[in-house]
This record gives structure tokens, C-alpha cells and sequence, in this order.
């Protein structure tokens, strides 16, 4: 990326000036000896939202509040599922501390749940991640504190037995230690968790679906997603960012048994922290999420445009719901991206010449009616034909009638447009709605006025003339719609 | 003389009494081998015959029982032996409150096993155990043994992935098993005698390390039948893995059990 070119000098003097003040401290700073000064409670968030960055300067006993609740909760449209949950979400609450901090935390399993729970923190130091220590009856509440020694972006989850069935109901989430000096400030910052989940009913079919073991057993889900559910950052629920943002994305996978391909269509990371470590690597397509495991990715969205988070294992994307959206807002900017520039008819042997000029092609001008109706009849039958057929009829569902056609008779503008500007979306002819797509032709404006006009004459649309001004006339205004 | 006879037919009347009430109430369970979810083939569990009631011990049959023994009355019993939470979803000591009619034939919930216990000796019972109520919880409506048949597995595992309904369900609604008990899956969880003898520390891969069978039970490899018991029957292993006596939970009651 080209920061060098864009950042005025004194950005990047203070920039070297923080990196070695980072570093002074650092080298001092031991995260399993730094004073713990005063109490506060962490901040949790639901996905894809993330707490605000830590601004303290020094480790401090950090109390985190984490209830258990079992809840039917929303899996697709018409779908609900019986998740078990780390504060009422799936993925579970966003947790961020900072390194050295003393983490006090209270796992709290509410008392209308059916199972034992407890937490295992892949940032602990210690058996089980906090299992063993959190193993937790319904309507109970159990304590323990770790340390944060390692910086880096983990997964938690549920571990009790039996396990794996504990992850396919939805307990997993992230939690991020920062590192002492903090992270590199961003505009935009979100929490995006995949996870499967195993049903015994098919995909999409609707109903509280219960957790199929066997499915989960053969590693085959009907359901793989982005925080919990299809469309969970869709639409109304997509994440946004503005042109020119610093993105960073806390990615995650719950599994239980998939790894992700985790990619953003349309975006390269400028920096991905792979595996959720120290270490990045830039200029990164697609990125491996394992089950239990994350990475922290980083990008500036250069232009606007809806960008697709997928799983590039792709028949999970498209078949099974792992998409999401980042709607980015703001200006082209064509120096990076124009968007299409050209659409047209390919046709590798030949056939008709696309795109040439008009008129340069020797076309003979009709001087009758009865001339321009025979003309049109070649052109008709070259270039028409195959999909309206001989007799103008068309074929029933996919390719509209040109006789005795109301859409025609109606207007004939709207003929000429189809043919010259070409013609996609629903229309309604005599009374069945069709929706499909017309490449528009490369003909002349004689060609047009002679094919419409053989149309109008000889398909029973009532007759009439169609002149090569009156396709011209069409030809300027963009499109027309009906 | 007059008198002792009369005490001597006292003396027959509740002797024969509780047998009667015991066999109406109750179940007689044959003697049989049961293979737990952590066993293989080699090492099946035999139980004896006894006596397992029906039915869970309802709200208003727990009622009577804190009625005519007021130290297990909500205010007043020991914290040792019963938590915070004991009979929380009753109005108060000896009233269920307004949604009475719903729930006095539900099972008694927010129980502890002390007074579960307590109120199997008041009645001259006993809990299960944990070996008796797996075994007698084997058993679907047609066989005896059916903890390995997919399609009852499945049956109980949808339990777990049922919200819980507005109000806990009257006893006795699904059709009873092959033994003629009623609700042994499906409706709560049970306390037995024994429950915490299975040490399931809460870290259960440990425990898998720890103790071969349930390693056994969670390390094969191939996706069988008896993997997916394990899930069903590994749950209330790990549930009552996760109790201590004193605790009451939402979704915890008993039934009562009897030697033969």
C-alpha cells in the first residue's frame, strides 16, 4: 500500500518516534509482574461489535461477568435452533483486556438451563484453560483469575462433556489480549465468528431443528455461518465502513469441525495476523481460520461497494449461509477501480461484428414498406429466430411471444429499445410475466427500423412503419423502461 | 392381651400398608445386566430386582412431606443442606403459588439430594442408584435393553435441544417404558443415591485421561450407534458430574426406589 506516498512527513517522524518509545517500554514491561493497579469490570459486546480499544497504560484486576444462557434462537428464515450460549449471543460477548491484566472471571449459568457448563480460554496458562475451575451446575456461579501473559486474539469455549456437542449448540467466542503498547489505532473494528451447526432437518427446512449427532459425527453440517446465523450480517446487519477506512476484523471459528477459508471477495488484506499471534503477513487473499483458532485481518477499503465475507470453501458460502456483507460508502474512485466499462455479445467465430460503427456496414435502404418488411425478414430470421421463433410465438416461460404481442403493439418504442440497448428484469406479456435477459443486437439503425417494422406487419402487432429515425431517436435516450 | 393383639394388628396394618401403596406406586425392575455407555462388551453391570416408583415425586406430594416436616420448609432448613435456590419457585413455604394448578403434578424441582433423601426415608424408600435408575432408564417403551437403538437415543437427546416449556409438565404424560415407568427421559433430571461417584472433574478430556472408560467411550474413532449413546448418557454423567448435595437446580427432581 502506498502510506509512504499519502502520509505527510510529520506522520511519519511521530510515527518512528512512537515505534521507539513503544519499544523502551516494552523491553521493560513483564506482563507477569506488573503491578495490578485498581479494579474495573470489562465491557462486553455482542458480535460483530467489538469493546473500544483499552486506553489504560498499566495492568489492572479485571473482572469479567459471563452468563450461560440457553436460548431458542433464530438459525435461518423459518429456522430456530436451542443455542446454548456465552451471554445470549452466538458467537458468545467479545471480551478485550490488555496484557498483564488479572483477570477475575465469573462464569454464571442461569438457573432455567438444562446442562452444566464452564469455560475453557485458550488465553489461560493453566489446566484446562479454566475448565475444570468453571465447571458450573444450573443456577450457579463459579470464580477464577489467570494472568494475561501472551498478547493475541483467542477462542473460548465451552469444554464440558461431552464437548463437542457443547460447541455445536453455539459456545465459543473471542477474546483479545491486547498487547501492553496497545494496537495500531483503525476506523473500523469487528467481530466475525464462523461455526457450523448440524441439524436434523436439511437446510433451510423450517422449525426449531434439533442438533443431529451423527451429521456431527461425519463432519457434515447443514448449516455453516458468520456469527450464529444466515444472513446475521446481512442487509440491514451488515457491517460498514467508509471509503478510505482502516478495517480490522477479529475473525474467529468456533468449528467444531471445519477450518475456514476466510475471504473477503473484492478485498486483499494489507496485513493478516495469522493464527492470532505476533506475526503478520501481508498482502493475503484468503486466510486459514482453524476450528479453536483466529487471526486478525487488516485492510483499507480503497473503494465503495458491497464486499462479501466468505468461507472460499464456496458450496459453504453459497449452499450452506457462510456470507456476509461489508457495505462500504463513499466515492469512486476509478484511479483503483472503475467498474464495468463495456458489455458485449462475444462470439469467438465470427458471426455478426460487434460494436462497429453504425452505418458503416452496407446495408440497402429500403425505399417501400413492402421492401423494409422483406429486408426485415432476413434480419429477423438471423438474428431473432432462435429464440422468438419462426412463427414469433417464442417459448413459454422464457423467451417472450414477438406475434400478437401487447408489449409490441402497446409501444413500439419499446421493441426498438429491446433490440438496441438490450432488455433484462420482469415484463409482462399478454398477461405472463417473464424475466430474463436480451443482449442487445449490433444492428444498424436500418436493420432495426426494417426488423421492427417486419414485426409490427407480419405477427399480427397491428402494423405501422418503424423509420431509422425513429430507432436513432430510441437509440439516444439510455433505455426505456415499460 | 387384648392389647397386645392390638398392637400386633397395628403392627400388620403398616407392615402390609406400605407394601401395597409400594407396589401400586412402584415398578419391580428384574434383575438384569445393563452395559453403561462407557462399557464394551466385557464388562456389563448386573442389578439386582427393586422396586422404582413410576412416577416423580410431585410439587404437592413434596408439599405434605415439608407440611408434616417443617425443618425442610424453605425458611427453615439447613443451608448445609439445601442452597438458595431450594423450592425458589414456590410462593413460599407451604404454598406453590399462583400457578398452583399448573404445577402441583409436576416433579418437584429445586431439590436437594439431602432432601431428596430426606423424603424417601420419610416414606420408608430410598433413592436409586445410579447403576439401578441407568439400567431401568435403558429400557424404551418396547425393549428392555435399547440404550444402543438410534431412534431412542435420538428421542432423548431432542430433550436437550427443547426450550423449557412455560410450566414444568404434569407426571405420568409420555408413555411409560418397557418397565412401566413414566418420564425417565424427557421431563427433568433425577438425583440418585450415588450420584457423585462418577468423578467428572468438569475438564472432561482430563477425565478422559484419567479414567479408561471414559476415554474409551469419547476416543473412538468410528461414528457408530454407541457414539451417540455416549452423547445422550455422557450428559447426565457430566450433569451430575457438575452437582454437590446441597445444590437445587431448575431442572432436577427424584423418583423413589425400594429393595425387593
Amino acid at each position: 500500500m502506498n502510506f509512504e506516498n499519502r502520509a505527510p512527513r510529520y506522520v511519519i517522524i511521530c510515527l518512528t518516534f512512537l515505534i521507539i518509545a513503544g519499544c523502551s517500554e516494552t523491553s521493560e514491561f513483564n506482563p507477569e509482574t506488573a503491578d495490578i493497579v485498581g479494579e474495573e469490570e470489562a465491557t462486553l459486546t455482542l458480535p460483530p461489535n467489538v469493546p473500544p480499544p483499552i486506553d489504560r497504560d498499566h495492568a489492572t484486576k479485571l473482572i469479567v461477568n459471563m452468563e450461560v444462557v440457553e436460548k431458542e434462537m433464530r438459525l435461518a428464515d423459518g429456522v430456530t435452533y436451542m443455542m446454548w450460549t456465552f451471554g445470549g449471543s452466538v458467537p458468545g460477548k467479545f471480551i478485550r483486556a490488555r496484557e498483564g491484566d488479572m483477570i477475575e472471571f465469573h462464569l454464571q449459568n442461569h438457573p432455567d438451563n438444562k446442562l452444566p457448563h464452564n469455560i475453557d480460554l485458550h488465553s489461560v496458562n493453566g489446566p484446562g484453560g479454566g475448565a475444570e475451575s468453571t465447571f458450573t451446575a444450573p443456577g450457579r456461579e463459579t470464580v477464577f483469575t489467570f494472568r494475561a501473559l501472551n498478547p493475541g486474539l483467542y477462542v473460548y469455549h465451552c469444554a464440558t462433556a461431552p464437548v463437542g456437542m457443547h460447541i455445536a449448540n453455539g459456545m465459543y467466542g473471542l477474546i483479545l489480549i491486547e498487547p501492553a503498547e496497545g494496537l495500531p489505532e483503525v476506523d473500523k473494528e469487528y467481530y466475525v465468528m464462523q461455526s457450523e451447526f448440524y441439524t436434523e432437518g436439511d437446510y433451510g427446512e423450517r422449525g426449531l431443528q434439533p442438533f443431529d449427532m451423527n451429521r456431527a459425527i461425519e463432519e457434515d453440517p447443514e448449516y455453516v455461518v458468520f456469527n450464529g446465523s444466515v444472513g446475521a450480517m446481512m442487509h440491514e446487519q451488515a457491517i460498514t465502513a467508509e471509503r478510505g477506512d482502516n478495517v480490522r476484523l477479529f475473525v474467529g471459528n468456533g468449528g467444531p469441525n471445519l477450518t475456514s477459508s476466510f475471504h473477503v471477495i473484492g478485498e486483499i488484506f494489507d496485513k493478516v495476523f495469522y493464527e492470532g499471534g505476533d506475526q503478520f503477513q501481508t498482502n493475503v487473499q484468503t486466510t486459514a481460520v482453524p476450528a479453536g483458532g483466529s487471526a486478525m485481518v487488516e485492510f483499507e477499503t480503497e473503494v465503495p461497494g458491497e464486499f462479501i465475507l466468505v468461507d472460499h470453501a464456496i458450496f459453504r458460502a453459497f449452499n450452506k449461509g457462510a456470507l456476509a456483507t461489508l457495505a462500504v460508502s463513499g466515492e469512486d474512485d476509478e484511479n483503483v477501480f472503475t467498474g464495468q466499462q463495456l458489455e458485449r455479445v462475444y462470439q469467438p467465430e465470427g458471426g455478426a461484428i460487434q460494436d462497429i460503427p453504425e452505418e458503416e456496414r452496407i446495408v440497402p435502404v429500403a425505399e417501400t414498406l413492402d421492401e423494409r418488411i422483406e429486408f426485415g425478414r432476413e434480419t429477423y430470421a438471423s438474428v431473432c429466430q432462435a429464440c422468438h421463433m419462426a412463427d414469433g410465438t417464442g417459448i413459454e416461460g422464457a423467451f417472450p411471444p414477438v406475434a400478437g404481442s401487447d408489449y409490441i403493439t402497446d409501444n413500439p418504442d419499446l421493441a426498438i429499445s429491446a433490440v438496441v440497448h438490450g432488455l433484462s428484469g420482469e415484463i409482462t406479456v399478454n398477461g405472463e410475466v417473464y424475466n430474463g435477459v436480451m443482449p442487445r443486437q449490433n444492428l444498424t439503425n436500418e436493420e432495426v427500423a426494417n426488423v421492427v417494422t417486419y414485426i409490427m406487419n407480419e405477427f399480427d402487432n397491428g402494423g405501422g412503419q418503424v423509420t431509422p429515425d425513429d430507432v436513432q431517436q430510441v437509440r439516444e435516450q439510455s433505455s426505456l423502461d415499460s | 392381651m387384648i392389647k397386645s393383639r392390638a398392637a400386633i394388628t397395628v403392627i400388620l396394618f403398616f407392615a402390609w400398608f406400605p407394601l401395597h401403596a409400594q407396589t401400586d406406586e412402584m415398578a419391580l425392575i428384574p434383575k438384569g445386566k445393563f452395559m453403561p455407555f462407557y462399557s464394551f462388551t466385557d464388562d456389563s453391570v448386573t442389578v439386582d430386582s427393586f422396586y422404582l416408583s413410576k412416577y416423580q415425586v410431585t410439587n404437592s406430594e413434596f408439599l405434605k412431606f415439608v407440611t408434616e416436616n417443617p425443618k425442610w420448609r424453605q425458611s427453615q432448613v439447613k443451608k448445609v443442606f439445601a442452597d438458595e435456590g431450594y423450592l425458589k419457585h414456590w410462593a413460599g413455604d407451604l404454598n406453590l403459588g399462583p400457578d398452583s394448578d399448573q404445577i402441583k403434578n409436576s416433579p418437584v424441582t429445586n431439590v436437594s439430594w439431602f432432601a431428596a433423601r430426606a423424603y424417601a426415608k420419610w416414606k420408608g424408600k430410598r433413592l436409586p442408584t445410579l447403576n439401578e435408575w441407568e439400567y431401568a432408564a435403558a429400557a424404551s417403551h418396547k425393549a428392555r435393553i435399547a440404550n444402543r437403538d438410534p431412534e431412542f437415543v435420538q428421542t432423548i437427546m431432542d430433550w436437550y435441544s427443547q426450550p423449557n416449556p412455560e410450566f414444568m409438565p404434569a407426571v405420568g404424560l409420555q408413555e411409560a417404558n418397557y418397565h412401566g415407568l413414566h418420564d425417565m427421559h424427557g421431563l427433568i433430571w433425577e438425583w440418585v443415591m450415588d450420584f457423585n461417584t462418577v468423578f467428572i472433574s468438569g475438564e472432561s478430556r482430563a477425565d478422559q485421561g484419567e479414567l479408561k472408560q471414559f476415554f474409551c467411550a469419547a476416543g473412538s474413532a468410528a461414528a457408530t450407534d454407541a457414539d451417540k449413546e455416549n452423547y445422550a448418557a455422557f450428559l447426565r454423567y457430566a450433569f451430575r458430574g457438575s452437582l454437590e448435595a446441597d445444590f437445587s437446580v431448575g431442572n432436577l427432581g427424584f423418583r423413589l426406589a425400594m429393595d425387593h
